[in-house]
């Protein structure tokens, strides 16, 4: 029992260590960037191969992916639709900050620099909607056949995304999607940008990390071990899960719509069932059954492809596309061999070993 | 208890109800508009079984696969385009005849579908079900990036097996190619239900899906199964591009969404049976063909998929699949 104790405890002081150090990373490569201490960028460090719209995306993805953790790591629901929910969130925030104010609707509100900022909360709550009604009749549904029927909705959302020209402008998407500020304080260039997704991650993290430490964690580990057990107990297993799909599809969503505002266009591409599969490599990798496998999973697929994109045409000349495509392919079946619980797991192992050492 | 479940029921008829209607209307609504005669609701049935049978072929091997090991195969396209893609470069590059070019692909793939196993399953047999499926996701992304490199972006097809003026079936129109897909999936479908219900091997492996640890016991190897299964999958896969190169074009990025599309079918009828596999090819096929037809072409597959959540409401566990499927999944 006081095993046991000292292990949570454990478990709780490097989680808060994890925050700290990845907060402290977080400023230390901005400040980097902003100061330029002896003039050194920091695109340099990496010899130019992860740049701050790396970092930004891998921000972004942290937040899709510690919701969908939450949902497939804690709760044992796959989805294989995140991407749809995703693009929900960014199409509601495309179309809200373009389109009222191309066709004159709330003038003046429509324009004001708080009206983006409703527009994330609305599609946080479309999505969220969208997620709770669809939560019940497709939450009966298990193991494959709920991946079958995520990926469903997926394909259709896309198909909506793309064929609905009038709203979402097809495969041509939406253009012209404005910065986001705070009253005349505009959040660009890139820094400044990047300062927000980052701090928003953080902030994300910290309370997935707490929900996993509370009740509601420790009722969701018990659906994953086992729903009739955890039913007999006395868990409302339906409850949650639809609890935990709508908090996993609020994250997506707040991920879209900061993703429609760094790009400022959106078309279907990044939503569609590839999508989707990406975000399901990257939990796998990172760790399905950690918070801390989201960042982790985002940032090393991201790391790699950037690196093969930047140096694999050095190592093997004349390299093209197909050629990352393949040495990706390896890299991930590689990693998956040799650590298949996911790189966390396997670095926690190796930590535990350290220190029993 | 009783009250809310009954409410519950109503509830569930009336969405259902409330959803076909809509549907109904809106078919019944584009029928008015166009001119459709019955041959022409006919020829769409008719290409609709064609597509249907290459998604029949997927889902068999998705079928195999699980049935044996629980995986699921996200590779499984990819042995279709690795058979449409070898039958034609050994047919137009090394000129060997025809069908002998399309026996060698056949095999060829059956023997990538066993190296695979043996390169990244076995190693990871141990490991859970979900990172194996991711492994057959990286599998699918090096072997759709090594037909880029040697095949590159063009679509190549296959002359066809047979040459002859279509067959006129009640005013629709059938090609000899689309006989070919369907006639070598009833084939098939029945050399499949021998070697299960007829053979030793097939009894081995169907033994391994019931409880492998039964089957341990009782002398059967399951590793040896598994290599056998993903062997058999990929010849399946295989034949399924080799009659399908004729009628289309084959290129390096088709495997995915016939993944997708094969894995929606064998979900369709259960993902246990063979049968009920190629009955779900079958209805994907018809649906995406019929709501091609009926629809904006772009909002075919949609429609399928709406058909597809309604049968899943009223039966969780697709057309043939076991009432109750353990929550070992994905």
């Amino acid at each position: 029992m006081e095993q046991k104790e000292k292990g949570r405890d454990w478990n709780q002081r490097l989680n808060a260590l994890g925050v700290m150090f990845l907060a402290i990373l977080v400023g230390v490569i901005g400040w980097v960037e902003l100061a330029q201490p002896f003039g050194i960028r920091f695109r340099d460090f990496t010899g130019g191969m992860v740049t701050f719209d790396t970092l930004i995306r891998i921000g972004i993805l942290t937040i899709v992916l510690v919701g969908l953790n939450l949902l497939m790591g804690y709760a044992g629901q796959i989805s294989l639709g995140q991407a749809a929910f995703y693009g929900i969130g960014a199409y509601t925030s495309a179309i809200m900050t373009t389109l009222a104010s191309r066709h004159g609707v709330l003038p003046g509100v429509s324009r004001s620099w708080w009206w983006p900022w409703l527009a994330i909360l609305v599609g946080m709550g479309v999505t969220g909607g969208f997620a709770y009604l669809i939560g019940r009749p497709i939450l009966r549904l298990r193991g494959n056949y709920l991946a079958m029927a995520t990926l469903g909705l997926g394909i259709i959302m896309y198909i909506l995304f793309r064929e609905g020209e009038d709203f979402t402008g097809g495969n041509d998407g939406i253009a012209g999607i404005p910065r986001l500020a705070i009253g005349s304080f505009k959040i660009w260039p890139i820094e400044r940008y990047y300062f927000l997704v980052w701090a928003i991650a953080l902030v994300v993290i910290i309370i997935a990390l707490n929900i996993v430490n509370s009740r509601v964690g420790r009722a969701l580990r018990s659906i994953h071990g086992s729903e009739v057990a955890a039913n007999t107990m006395g868990v409302d297993t339906a409850k949650y899960k639809s609890q935990v799909l709508v908090l996993s599809a609020v994250l997506a969503s707040l991920a879209g719509s900061l993703y429609a505002h760094f790009q400022a266009l959106i078309a279907p591409t990044p939503f569609s069932f590839a999508a989707s599969v990406e975000l399901l490599v990257m939990s796998v990798v990172g760790g399905i059954a950690s918070i801390w496998g989201a960042p982790f999973g985002v940032a090393l697929i991201y790391v790699v492809r950037e690196v093969l994109r930047a140096r694999l045409h050095a190592i093997l000349h004349g390299a093209g596309g197909e050629h990352e495509m393949i040495v990706y392919g390896i890299v991930v079946v590689v990693i998956m061999i040799f650590m298949p619980e996911g790189l966390t797991a396997g670095l926690a192992k190796a930590l535990r070993r350290a220190k029993r050492a | 208890m009783q009250s809310t479940r009954r409410t519950k029921k109503i509830f569930n008829t009336a969405v259902v109800a409330l959803v076909g209607i809509a549907l109904l209307w809106y078919f019944v609504k584009i029928y008015q508009g166009r001119n459709f005669t019955p041959s022409i609701i006919l020829q769409f049935v008719l290409s609709g079984l064609s597509t249907g049978s290459i998604y029949a072929l997927v889902a068999l091997g998705f079928v195999v696969i699980h049935n044996v090991t629980g995986i699921i195969n996200l590779a499984q396209g990819e042995f279709v385009m690795l058979g449409g893609m070898i039958a034609i470069e050994l047919h137009k590059g090394a000129h060997l005849p025809l069908l002998v070019a399309a026996v060698l692909s056949v095999l060829a793939v059956t023997l990538i579908g066993a190296l695979m196993e043996r390169l990244t399953i076995h190693p990871a047999r141990h490991s859970p079900i979900v990172t194996l499926v991711i492994i057959t996701i990286g599998f699918a992304f090096a072997t759709k990036g090594i037909a880029l490199l040697i095949w590159g972006t063009d679509p190549y097809s296959l002359p066809a097996f047979s040459k002859g003026p279509p067959l006129d079936i009640f005013g629709a129109t059938i090609t000899h190619k689309q006989l070919w897909i369907v006639g070598v999936t009833a084939v098939i479908l029945v050399g499949l239900y021998f070697l299960f219900e007829r053979t030793l091997l097939g009894k081995a492996l169907r033994a391994c899906a019931v409880n492998r640890t039964a089957a341990r016991l009782m002398g059967i190897s399951p590793e040896r199964m598994s290599l056998f299964s993903f062997a058999l999958s990929a010849g399946l896969g295989a034949v399924g591009g080799v009659v399908f190169a004729p009628a289309t074009y084959i290129t390096y990025d088709m495997g995915a969404p016939l993944s997708v599309w094969g894995f929606v079918a064998a979900i369709m009828g259960g993902l246990v049976s063979s049968p009920g596999a190629v009955i779900g090819g079958l209805i994907m096929g018809l649906l995406g063909s019929l709501g091609k037809g009926f629809t904006v072409a772009g909002l075919g597959d949609a429609i399928a998929l709406l058909v597809l959540f309604l049968i899943l409401f009223f039966r969780p566990s697709g057309i043939f699949g076991a009432r109750e499927t353990g929550r070992e999944g994905l």
